[in-house]
């Protein structure tokens, strides 16, 4: 049966038909660069690079928030690169992005006072949530505050999953660890603790999947809560709130754009859009507005 | 060009000064993928040896799978594995996702398909007289195959080298199945990825060349295993 493969007929048919899908592939191509010539004579939005948070991304805010934008504005067109806050920084300071949108205000402020943003200015706040198994094998749910829950995460079986991406939610659980007096944990020195070096997404994931407890942003734990199997066992204090800043690289590429998102997103048109943010579908918002 | 000095420098420096803790990455890697390799030989080489001899219209059929499963792309058979492990999957109770054993299993399925096809390939090319004759004096039937597989193990080594080569460097199945926890599911592929999207170019360049020299040196070791034999045999089929 396979001798017959080698056929000069069949030899000549494949032949053929390859020729006409090389043909068809190339001529695909110049059809792809008579349309792009058109395209250039229009005119073209100038690019908006924003680096920004995994917990934006995976929260949906940005679904709503970058066309909105770029509706109002539509000279622009934004490119998100969602990494961890700290990635953000290293990009601004690179300058491999135009504008931040961050949430770790320490930083933030150290950032412009060195000279690589221009200026820094609040945007909106949402809050962390410990979130862990129903079943809460290490007794979070009845802790007093933070600290006993952090405690009572260290002491316990249940594994608890970190970000470990030098993102803000990683930063912000490292600060609670200290505040706790617990020893900062690592993957080494803890058994029960695992770090994914990843986004909020893929740790409420693996958190849930491991029946484990994770910090996570009320935001992306609301909307990939279906897909879960964790329910929030401490919220509300102080110490879990969340406070976002905008900052404008300084000698960004576009810099005029990176200005541009800045200026809208603690305008009234962009705050509203962030005040509406998850109130239809999960009945309260989730990223509260604060710009001054 | 300045890019790459000041990764390859950084990433020298990390490697050598003991900072950059890859060691329990490489080990990581080669422990999940070494076994996976070992088990898929154990599975792939009876099944491959058995394509190869029989001569029924079943082994066309066969083939066509070994060969597919070959061509499978290893991220679709990541997320088959994923959905199975995860706790609302059919396994779940197992508990077993993120963890080494569900990078095994996924490698297992990667790797199993190449080294079926490998081996039925090089056990189809030892002429058929040879198995015969050995039956004729008296070989049962293990006794044959082993004797094909000896005669074909260039071949094997072929296949060894293909299927740990498919699985060291594969990373979209092993992030998806493993999740990358630091110590534990952390591979030099997931590793290499996530020091990329950070930017962190020195580790992530230290890392890869890593990878690169360890698949080039399994490919170096079988090519001198393989023209040593030549020389010793020489070619005279």
């Amino acid at each position: 049966m396979f001798a017959r493969l080698s056929s000069p007929a069949l030899k000549r048919a494949t032949t053929l038909l390859l020729s006409l899908a090389l043909a068809s592939s190339l001529i695909g191509c110049s059809a792809k660069t008579t349309d792009s010539a058109a395209e250039d004579t229009a005119a073209q939005p100038s690019e908006v690079v924003l680096a920004s948070t995994t917990s934006t991304q995976d929260s949906g805010l940005f679904d709503v928030l970058i066309p909105a934008f770029e509706k109002a504005l539509p000279q622009y067109k934004v490119q998100v690169i969602a990494v961890g806050t700290g990635e953000a920084l290293e990009l601004g300071r690179n300058k491999d992005a135009d504008v931040l949108l961050v949430h770790a205000k320490t930083d933030e402020e150290k950032f412009v006072a060195d000279g690589f943003g221009t200026a820094r200015k609040d945007v909106c706040y949402n809050d962390f949530v410990i979130v862990g198994p129903e079943s809460d094998p290490s007794g979070v749910k009845s802790s007093a505050d933070t600290t006993a829950a952090m405690k009572a995460i260290a002491t316990g079986k249940a594994p608890f999953i970190s970000r470990g991406d030098d993102s803000g939610t990683n930063k912000k659980e490292l600060k609670l660890w200290g505040t706790s007096k617990v020893t900062t944990p690592t993957p080494e020195t803890a058994k029960w603790y695992e770090s994914t070096g990843q986004g909020m997404g893929e740790t409420l994931k693996i958190a849930s999947e491991k029946g484990g407890y994770t910090i996570a942003d009320r935001a992306t734990y609301l909307t990939m809560k279906d897909s879960l199997d964790l329910v929030i066992v401490r919220e509300g204090d102080k110490g879990l709130l969340n406070q976002y800043g905008v900052i404008p690289v300084t000698g960004a590429k576009n810099a005029e754009g990176a200005q541009a998102f800045a200026d809208w997103i603690v305008s009234a048109d962009g705050q509203k859009v962030i005040g509406d943010f998850g109130v239809e579908k999960f009945g309260q918002q989730l990223f509260i507005p604060n710009a001054k | 060009m300045r890019i790459f000095v000041d990764a390859a420098t950084q990433g020298w420096q990390l490697l050598s000064s003991g900072a950059l803790d890859v060691w329990s990455i490489v080990l990581v890697s080669l422990k999940v993928s070494g076994a996976a390799t070992a088990i898929s030989l154990l599975v792939g080489i009876p099944l491959g040896y058995a394509l190869g001899t029989q001569r029924t219209i079943g082994r066309h059929v066969a083939l066509v799978f070994a060969n597919t499963g070959m061509g499978l792309p290893p991220v679709a058979v990541g997320l088959v594995v994923a959905m199975t492990l995860s706790r609302r999957g059919p396994l779940g109770e197992l508990s077993l996702l993120y963890s080494q054993t569900a990078m095994v299993i996924a490698q297992l399925i990667i790797a199993i398909p190449v080294i079926i096809a490998v081996t039925a390939a090089a056990v189809s090319s030892v002429p058929r007289e040879l198995r015969l004759q050995a039956r004729s004096l008296g070989a049962s039937r293990v006794h044959e195959m082993l004797l094909t597989l000896r005669e074909a193990r260039m071949g094997l080594f072929a296949a060894v080298a293909a299927g740990f080569g498919a699985i060291i460097s594969e990373v979209g199945a092993s992030q998806m199945v493993g999740g990358n926890l630091a110590g534990d599911t952390r591979v030099m592929t997931t590793a290499i990825v996530e020091f990329t999207r950070k930017g962190r170019y020195g580790e992530a360049l230290a890392l890869a060349v890593l990878l690169v020299s360890m698949v080039l040196a399994v490919n170096l070791l079988l090519t001198r295993v393989q023209t040593s034999a030549e020389r010793f045999e020489g070619r005279a089929r």
